[in-house]
């Protein structure tokens, strides 16, 4: 193990040098992070094999997509419109079942103009057939990306590893990057069994008739929800190698909580940090954040969150209707008797601090169901 | 937890100002933070940076409103920002001026002067003042070792540089004359 104190796009980079892919294909221009610049640096140094700076993002999935089918291992990070002009092939990626590993370096989206945080952008691909998993902080960030490739490889299913933008990407602080060496440990070397190879010519992705294209999805549809329990298995190794355990979510204090924020993200640090303080004034608050949210775990979540006054707190928005995480709490809570309010907001950067939760937690106190945006605090006007 | 603000204009490392500070306090064996807020990605206005040490891990990712510390590495800003904005009664005030302390009007905060924009000046030829404000800092407040700050401008920068900087933050130390006052 090594510490470093760094920012969580370098320290993301140096995870995912390695985990050592065969083909990393980025367009490093705004609104993407320095990784894309931190990857074209290990290859010009030759510590990565391959580095193809495309001309745009949709270039930069349509490489991977390609070096994907001939059985490598592939890696891009993008943000926000980079990650849109993406969509199409998104779809292409997850129907082929070709294991590419994104980060998103989740920032919103245009219009207006913005280059901070919020998490609209991976929300808005959540139905293309990606694994989605959420990072609190850089530590976290580092461990998934490494997780993502043996999850995706195994699962035969892409992954996105959505760290939010500014807070982590561009904060410095410590994190321990494993090694090559200790990655080794973990991640073993991927050997697919259907892949294109001119000895052995096959079509992948080819066209099917209304006979048998709903059996293709299906199963896409399948896989994807039976991949939580790869995403468990290789969480738990992880933990055994690194003495950092993961899963489908993590609880806080949550077990004898009557009160509990849910949501995904950085913002789930400070609601930790909140939950310690309303804690010593003896009150009973939890906090859930949730780690994977494709595939959603809807029974998991039931059996843990049932019965309790619940805040779901999310950076995003489904405009015209509920916000996307919202909506899926209470589908997995139907039938239950637990009370569930809907707060959104923090968007484009704004401040998401302990004193905003604060009033959260004492908003749900009340035992109605809300739907509300996130008041802004005093003092944020910038 | 100790959380810092930097101010200053783009252009002038007032990120990386932050980023060296926890870096230098990382070297001592604490937890750091640093993280920048600045407008879009051009070069002149007001730019703000965080720094939090602490000698426990820092889980938190919020801005700092009510900062122990706070330098001003561009006279010029303080027009246009509210410096102590927040700032605790018994924190500090450090600000980068040629002016005498006298000609500085702020709202009743007490605050140091330090006249980092002529050393800037004498050693890049450019008033970029990161560095040299940090060197004030160490003289000032005692957070880190001077000797850390220069370790992390060697880690960071390439040698020419480095030792342009290490000079630069070497006449500002000595040139304030008393050592660490109160408050850390």
């Amino acid at each position: 193990m090594v510490v470093k104190t760094l920012n969580g796009a370098k320290a993301v980079a140096e995870a995912v040098k390695n985990c050592q892919p065969d083909v990393v294909a980025c367009y490093p221009i705004t609104p993407s992070t320095h990784i894309a610049e931190e990857m074209n640096h290990y290859y010009a140094n030759g510590d990565t094999k391959t580095f193809i700076a495309v001309e745009s993002e949709f270039s930069a999935i349509s490489a991977l997509i390609g070096g994907a089918a001939t059985g490598a291992r592939t890696f891009t990070a993008t943000s926000s419109q980079g990650l849109l002009l993406m969509h199409e092939a998104l779809f292409n990626a997850a129907g082929m079942r070709l294991p590419i590993v994104m980060v998103v370096a989740n920032r919103a989206v245009s219009a207006p103009l913005s280059i901070w945080n919020d998490e609209q952008d991976s929300m808005s691909q959540r139905d293309t057939g990606w694994i989605q998993l959420y990072c609190k902080n850089n530590q976290e960030a580092v461990d998934s990306v490494i997780q993502a490739f043996e999850i995706a490889e195994t699962t035969l299913l892409p992954v996105m590893v959505c760290i939010d933008g500014h807070y982590l990407t561009h904060a410095v602080g410590q994190v321990n990057i494993p090694p090559q060496s200790e990655v080794q440990d973990v991640l073993p070397p991927f050997k697919p069994k259907i892949f294109l190879d001119p000895e052995n010519p096959l079509s992948l992705g080819v066209y099917t008739n209304p006979s048998h294209y709903q059996e293709f999805r299906e199963d896409l549809h399948n896989d994807l929800l039976q991949s939580k329990e790869k995403i468990i298995e290789i969480g738990k190794k992880f933990g055994k190698r690194f003495l950092r355990t993961y899963g489908l979510f993590e609880e806080y204090k949550l077990k004898d909580a009557e009160f509990v924020l849910v949501g995904l993200g950085s913002v789930m640090d400070n609601v930790k940090a909140t939950v310690n303080e309303l804690r010593n004034e003896n009150q009973k608050v939890g906090a859930l954040h949730l780690r994977c949210f494709r595939p959603f775990p809807s029974e998991e979540l039931k059996k843990i969150l049932s019965g309790k006054t619940i805040g779901v707190i999310e950076r995003d928005l489904s405009l015209g209707a509920q916000p996307p995480l919202y909506t899926e709490i209470v589908e997995a809570l139907q039938g239950t008797n637990t009370i569930v309010s809907s707060f959104f907001g923090g968007l484009g950067g704004r401040n998401l601090d302990r004193t905003a939760i604060k009033v959260l937690f004492q908003k749900i106190k009340s035992k109605k169901p809300l739907k509300e945006w996130i008041a802004q605090q005093k003092g944020d006007q910038k | 937890m100790l959380e810092i603000r930097f101010h200053g204009r783009a252009g002038q490392g007032i990120v990386t100002a932050a980023e060296l500070l926890a870096e230098a306090a990382a070297m001592e064996g604490k937890y750091s933070q640093a993280f920048p807020f600045f407008g879009s990605e051009k070069r002149g206005p007001p730019v703000t940076s965080y720094c939090r040490i602490d000698s426990r891990p820092i889980l938190i990712h919020e801005e700092i409103e009510k900062p122990d510390l706070v330098i001003v590495a561009e006279p010029s800003v303080l027009a246009e920002v509210q410096v102590d904005a927040g700032l605790k009664k018994e924190g500090q005030l450090i600000v980068n001026s040629s002016q005498p302390k006298e000609k500085i009007h702020l709202n009743g905060h007490s605050f140091s002067v330090v006249n980092g924009t002529d050393i800037a000046l004498k050693y890049f030829k450019k008033p970029i003042t990161n560095t040299v404000m940090l060197g004030a800092l160490c003289k000032l407040t005692g957070i880190v070792k001077l000797d850390s700050i220069k370790k992390a401008i060697s880690n960071r920068f390439p040698e020419k540089i480095a030792a342009l900087n290490i000079k630069a933050i070497q006449e500002c130390y000595d040139a304030i004359p008393s050592g660490p006052s109160g408050g850390f």
